[in-house]
Order: structure tokens, then sequence, then C-alpha cells
């Protein structure tokens, strides 16, 4: 797509759990600045793809780059980490029920070898909307869009290029789901960051992004940019099926999606 | 016509630490043969208020009504064992995750019979004959192998399927549904939203169809209930949602991302203390 080198890159990346085969050759690239989408069932490797990315899923072939260099193994040391974070779906999950909202912003400035970092965290809470008053609370004082808040914050603290997001709003409720859609896009802009967004909600993946890859079963079916899907410039069976599918129950349809209203 | 199910000033509360939470209060309707949806956000109270009319509230629940009547049964006043009798056999519901809500240790089929042959004397062939006739009808494909498999060797769309199968084997005459697809793929949550609808349409259920999505649950039902801080603040027929004049619930469909409607950023819901009141 473009002359520059892009933020990110696949090329036949495979991703096997005991001979299954959770991405099967899977090629992509997205561009610097780009917010990209994948869609796609639970079980197609979306998420399996992220965490390819993280380095928290078992590659057995192809090649992942980050902005040119090539990742290899499965370790990613801190230069990886100080460039991409990852968000994941669960609020609850993925904060430390017993660290306060400071400590959990404050490791990854202590494994960095950050200084300065109460302005740091302050700087940090400000930005995802929430005042100074949340840094000493707990993961369980907080409400479900606070905690995705937090988990937002914690991926920016230490100024990422690339932000891996895997399912960040699908926890919540739809009104919260709008603000915190709101502030990744307030931050994307401010900061000219490159997203990676995984969602099976198509409202959400069109909205945020410019261009996304549908995938089923471990592959991408198809690669194509969101006005295209907007306008149901489709070219495979499946990406109709789920567009289908999203647009809600209609009655009399049998879940298959033929209205006859 | 006599309502089926009559809910008059419903109020549930919990003592805290730091005095009572009413987390229902004073939520009042009627429910005939039709589809009702209940809408609102987490801590709306509107699973609250779809356990306390199965009596299946935590203990450490204070619910009071000036009536909570089914079928002119009271109840709030009704004996333990009355109530066991009815639920499940008159009053059904159906959760969210399947994963969670069947039991792991049993076969499928024998949670059915179970179920079955709790409410209804019946052989054990003739039980395990229904609930294989269940299954086909929850569009199961084979039904004697899902039969004898486990929760866990199912995958989401089929557990529900044998959760609803579980629920309506007993023929009840209302289904409380507690966002019965929430856990399920877009996909799957159709053929799942398309089975319930038939089941409910040809048994003549009354249904209660709990759910966060709006639009989902005016897709599906006649009458929808929109629930803010335990209180409904707006009840509407799923025709006129358009129309809708309480802010919470225009709020509530301003906010969702659709495909094709370019908003940025998303209007987001300005929570106004009065709607508290």
């Amino acid at each position: 797509m473009t002359d520059a080198v892009p933020a990110l890159s696949l090329a036949g990346v495979n991703v096997a759990y005991d001979g299954y085969r959770a991405l099967a050759d899977v090629s992509l690239n997205v561009a610097a600045g780009e917010a990209f989408g994948l869609v796609g069932e639970s079980g197609s490797g979306k998420s399996t793809l992220l965490r390819a990315i993280a380095g928290l899923a078992p590659v057995t072939a192809g090649t992942l780059r980050v902005e040119g260099e090539t990742l290899t193994g499965q370790r990613r040391g801190r230069a990886f980490h100080a460039r991409v974070q990852m968000v994941f779906q669960d609020p609850y999950g993925s904060l430390h029920p017993r660290h306060t909202i400071d400590r959990q912003l404050l490791e990854p400035l202590a494994i960095h070898g950050v200084d300065a970092t109460s302005p740091r965290i302050l700087r940090a809470l400000d930005e995802v909307g929430l005042g100074a008053g949340f840094r000493f609370r707990y993961p369980h004082q907080l409400s479900g869009g606070q905690r995705q808040r937090v988990a937002i914050a914690r991926a920016l603290i230490l100024e990422p290029a690339i932000l891996l997001l895997d399912e960040p709003t699908s926890a919540l409720d739809a009104s919260v789901q709008a603000e915190v859609l709101n502030l990744l896009e307030q931050v994307r802009a401010e900061r000219g960051l490159t997203y990676v967004l995984v969602s099976h909600d198509l409202g959400v993946v069109t909205h945020m992004c410019d261009r996304l890859a549908v995938m089923h079963g471990g592959r991408i079916v198809e690669e194509l940019p969101a006005d295209d899907l907007v306008a149901g410039r489709i070219g495979t069976d499946y990406t109709r099926k789920l567009m289908v599918a999203s647009a809600g129950f209609r009655r009399g349809s049998d879940g298959h999606g033929h209205a006859d209203e | 016509m006599t309502p089926m199910l009559t809910v008059e000033d419903l109020a549930i509360s919990f003592a805290t630490r730091t005095g009572r939470f009413e987390a229902v209060r004073g939520v009042s309707f009627t429910l005939g043969r039709e589809r009702l949806g209940i809408v609102g956000e987490s801590g709306s109270g509107k699973s609250l208020t779809g356990r306390a009319i199965m009596g299946l509230t935590p203990p450490s629940a204070d619910v009071t009504a000036r009536r909570l009547a089914f079928d002119g049964i009271d109840l709030l006043t009704a004996p333990p064992a009355q109530r066991r009798a009815l639920r499940g056999a008159r009053l059904s519901m159906v959760l969210q995750d399947p994963k969670y809500s069947l039991d792991p240790v049993m076969s499928i089929g024998r949670q059915i019979v179970e179920t079955l042959r709790t409410h209804e004397r019946v052989s054990r062939r003739e039980a395990r004959e229904r609930a294989l006739d269940m299954l086909a009808a929850v569009q199961i494909e084979n039904p004697a192998r899902v039969f004898d498999l486990y929760p866990h060797e199912v995958s989401g769309g089929m557990g529900q399927r044998a959760m609803i199968a579980m629920m309506l084997i007993a023929n009840p005459e209302l289904l409380i549904a507690d966002e019965p697809t929430s856990a399920l793929d877009v996909t799957v949550q159709l053929e799942v939203l398309g089975i319930l609808d038939r089941l409910v349409t040809d048994r003549g259920m009354g249904l209660i169809f709990i759910s966060h999505d709006l639009r989902l649950v005016s897709s599906f039902c006649d009458r929808v209930l929109v629930m803010y801080a335990g209180r409904v603040v707006e009840e509407i027929a799923a025709a006129e949602l358009a129309h809708a004049r309480h802010p919470y619930t225009r709020g509530l469909l301003a906010c969702v991302p659709v495909p094709g409607h370019d908003r940025h950023p998303l209007p987001v819901l300005d929570r106004r203390p009065e709607w508290r009141l």
C-alpha cells in the first residue's frame, strides 16, 4: 500500500497448539498511523493473531515484523514493549485485584526504568478521563468502564506507537462503550498511534477502523476498506453472512437473515 | 382478561455497611401471553426483577411488593414448596452463559430428563423420548449423540440450545430469558433467537426478555421496559422505539456505533441526577 515501512507486517504466520492450527498462513500489513480491524467469530483466530504479535502464542512458522524489525522466538524484549502495548477484553481479569491503580501504572515504568513516575501517572490518569482521586483506589472500587480506562492508561503510559486492542469494549455497557471508543479515537488522533482492533461487532470496527480483515477458521478470508463493508462491496459469502448477522434479529428469518417483514 | 403475571411496586434492597442499597425501586408491570423486553445497563435492576419473579434472589435480598402474583398465586406469601413446584414447571428461566448454568458433571440428556421427572410423573423411556424430541425442537441435528454429551463437550451455541430445551421441556407458561445470547457469537445468536422466538410463539408462552441491548430487544419483543437505577423510566411499544421520549432511552439508542453512520465522536449519555429520582 505504501512505500514507508509498515508498522506491523506478518508473512505466512502459523500458530499451532498441539497440532491444532489456530492461525494458518496469515499475511498482513498495517501501515503506521492506521487503524486496522479484525473481525470474525470466536475461534476464528483474531485474538490469536494479536497474541502472536505480543509473544503470547506459539508461532510455528512465518515472520513477524514491527516497524521493520523481525521478531524472533516467543520472547519479546523491553524495546518491543515500549513500542507495542495490548489492551485486553476483560478489565476485571487484566488488573491485579490487590494492587492500587497507582501500583498498576507504576509497574511498567519501573520495569523500563523511567524516572519522575508520579507526574507521568497523574498525566496518564488525566488523559483517560480519570482524576487524581482514582490513583490510590483498588480495581474493585471502580466500575467496568473505569477499569478499562485504567487498562488503557497502563498501555499508554510507556508512550507506545502501536496498540493491540482485543475486544476492548465488549464487556462494557453500550453507553460506556461509546465513552471508551471516543477516548481511544481521541488518543489516537493526539498521538498518531497505530491500532489493531479485534472485535466481533462490525459496528465498532467500522466506526474505529480504516481497513479490516475478516477471519474464519484461522485464515484471513477477506481484507477490505471499512467503507466497502458499509457499502456492501463484499467479496465473500462469509463476510456477507457476518454482515447480515450483525444487522440484528428479524422475525421469521430463522436466523438466516432473509427479511420478510 | 386477567394478566398472567402482575408486578406492582416491586422493591428489592440489600443491607450494606453504609445503609440500605435499593437495587429495584417500585417496578410495576403486567404480562399476558406476550413478549416483554426489559432493558437497562448493568446495575439497573433488570436481572434482579427477573429473579424475584422466579424466587431466586439471594437470601440477603429484601423483596417487597404491593402485589407479585402469577396466575392468581401470590408469590411473596407462597410457601417454598409451592414456589419450587412452580419453578421449572410453569415458570422457567434461561440464563446468560451455558458454561455456568449447566451442571458440568451430568450429561445433557440426564439434566433434561431430571427436569422433566421432577415435575411430571413419566416413565424413564418416555422422559428420554421427550428429551430427544425437545433437543430436536431446538434444532440440534443429532439429538441422540448430544443427549450423552457433557456440557464441556459442546459449543456455546449448542449448550444454550440444550439449556433452552431443558427450560421448555415441562411446557412452562412463562419463560424469563436473562441475556440468553450475550455469551454467543453474532451468527449463532440469531439462530438461538430464532429458535426461542418460534417456540414461544408456537406454544403461546409469555416471555420476559432481559438484555442490555436495546435494539436486539426491540426487534424481538412487543413491548419494552427501560430500567435505570432500579426504576422503569419508560415503557414503550417496540415498534415505537424511534419515538422514545425519555432522554435515557434516546441516549442508549444513539450511543451504539452502526455501520454506515459516521459519527465522531459518538454521542455519550449525559447522566442526569433527576433520572434517579
